[in-house]
């Protein structure tokens, strides 16, 4: 777990708190995102977990143990660090820069050439293809998949990341975030990621901190932050489709009814979420949706309403 | 034909001629050498605060603009005359480029590279070895290049105060207004200029990295 206790940060020649007697507790293996308007305080905040940055006032303690007191290589070397530029060294082949961490914690030579071929497969690159490539000969997904990579190398508990999809075009960003949530699911790590981007956030977090002016106004849950923004700023910056977005959170089968034997609509994914769903009934102009199941078989039926009501009824739940 | 008669000369008098340029090779590897074991290790200290680049490059700017016989002038009158005033002018001729180009080399690093490298963990001595130096090469050696080329032919000026070298050929010829014992000295400076100018620039494009 990472406790964040009375963090005050103010810069020398500043006499602005950066960031302002902040408390957050991230629980071992869950993913918070931070989110917030630019100079709110976020990225200060997550580089003082691994201490590129140093609190003023206040302590970081990970699994009840003082950071303060660690050697900051030390401790770095344990906590992956992930930025949007995504910094490979230019000079070094792509498994070398896989073997970063690995090389200054002195790992045997095997150990190491294993890892670089298991995490180049984790990421999706293909290891003959890639490990002798240099960083300028790889795509800006490709890229920030090494990256990744690098951060994973010495299996560290805690990731940090920093806009880890900023500099990645639409469509790519998708694709990168679902592969990173699940490779990041399957290690059971935790996340801290900094984002301004609001979809990414209810995307990738268990839980969201909302910051604006160095203070942290709102943590919770996507879903309930969503459903009761804690202020008025929090409520226009979740924007006025909040209410939609509340949708993608909800998957069809937590509303759906038994299947209907009559089968004239249209179907979607038993995967899918509510956001999807209602986009389709919206396009198509219909009553309800067949929910199928990955052999194709009807598994429930989805009605209209059921959707429209569904804000009412989760939170209620 | 002058030149035929500077080869036969040369030819001839192959000992006195050996002496000369291995005089003014001794200066130029000695002087590049200092210069560089001064320039390099102060362009990395002074290129990470701003106060002390500007003031470094600002000096060693200034330091170019003074053309190169001055700077051999000017060491007469303290040091004298022979191989250490020399010496000393062409170090002095030597460090402006190399400190500019390592300053340089330095200050273009990716930001974001020295930021990962800290994040993981690297100290300063491997972020200076392992990303810094190697990083910075190409346009070290481009100073090396600048370098190299301004002291071949500061070199041919030592002969004034008494350095020696292929200059000696060049004002003795000038004196006796021979014009092949001019070329002697002549021909062999600008030949080791062309050899230094490919040498580094092969070097140079053998260690820059594609970004």
């Amino acid at each position: 777990m990472i406790k964040l206790e009375h963090i005050t940060k103010v810069y020398p020649g500043s006499d602005q708190y950066a960031v302002e007697n902040l408390d957050l507790e991230i629980e071992s293996g869950s993913t918070v995102t931070m989110i917030g308007p630019s100079g709110c305080g976020k990225t200060t905040t997550m580089r003082m977990i691994n201490r590129l940055e140093t609190p003023s006032r206040g302590r970081v303690l990970v699994d009840g143990h003082d950071i303060a007191h660690v050697d900051p290589k030390a401790l770095r070397r344990t906590i992956g660090y992930v930025i949007q530029q995504v910094g490979l060294f230019p000079h070094m082949s792509i498994e070398r820069n896989i073997a970063t961490v690995p090389r200054l914690l002195g790992w045997e030579r095997a150990e190491t050439e294993r890892r670089i071929d298991e995490l180049l497969d984790l990421v999706g690159l293909d290891p003959d293809v890639m490990r002798k490539r240099l960083p300028h000969e790889l795509s800006g997904g490709q890229r920030q998949r090494v990256g990744f990579a690098r951060a994973l190398a010495a299996d560290p508990d805690i990731m940090l990341m920093d806009e880890p999809f900023g500099a990645i075009d639409p469509i790519t960003r998708v694709r990168l975030q679902d592969e990173f949530r699940q490779i990041l699911r399957k290690v059971s790590k935790t996340v801290v990621i900094v984002t301004h981007d609001l979809d990414e956030a209810i995307k990738m977090g268990d839980r969201i901190a909302i910051m604006r002016d160095g203070r942290l106004l709102q943590y919770d849950t996507p879903e309930a932050i969503l459903a009761n923004p804690a202020n008025d700023f929090v409520e226009s910056f979740l924007g006025q489709d909040r209410a939609i977005k509340r949708l993608a959170l909800i998957n069809v089968r937590q509303m759906m009814e038994p299947p209907r034997n009559v089968g004239v609509t249209r179907s979607i994914s038993e995967e899918a979420n509510l956001h999807a769903a209602l986009s389709l009934i919206l396009a198509e102009r219909l009553d309800g949706l067949d929910i199928v199941g990955a052999d194709g078989g009807r598994v429930g039926y989805l009605p209209r309403e059921r959707v429209l009501s569904a804000q009412y009824e989760v939170t209620e739940a | 034909m002058i030149v035929t008669d500077a080869i036969t000369w040369i030819l001839d008098n192959r000992s006195t001629f050996m002496v000369a340029f291995n005089r003014h090779m001794l200066m130029c590897v000695i002087s590049l050498g200092l210069a560089a074991l001064i320039s390099i290790p102060t362009g990395f200290m002074v290129a990470r605060s701003p106060r002390a680049a500007f003031v470094s490059v600002n000096t060693a700017g200034s330091l170019r603009s003074i053309p190169s016989l001055a700077i051999l002038a000017a060491t007469m009158p303290f040091l004298g005359i022979g191989l250490l005033p020399s010496l000393v002018a062409l170090i002095v001729l030597a460090i402006p480029p190399l400190l500019l180009n390592t300053i340089l080399g330095i200050r273009e690093i990716d930001p974001a590279v020295l930021n990962a490298a800290k994040g993981m963990g690297m100290g300063r001595r491997e972020i200076l070895w392992q990303i810094e130096l190697p990083l910075a090469m190409p346009s070290i050696i481009t100073g090396v290049r600048t370098s190299a080329i301004q002291v071949i032919g500061g070199a041919a000026l030592a002969s004034f105060i008494g350095g020696g070298g292929l200059g000696d050929f060049v004002n003795a010829g000038i004196a006796l207004m021979n014009m092949p014992r001019l070329l002697v000295g002549a021909l062999p400076i600008a030949l080791l200029a062309i050899v230094a100018e490919i040498l580094f620039g092969w070097l140079e494009r053998r260690f820059t990295q594609k970004r």
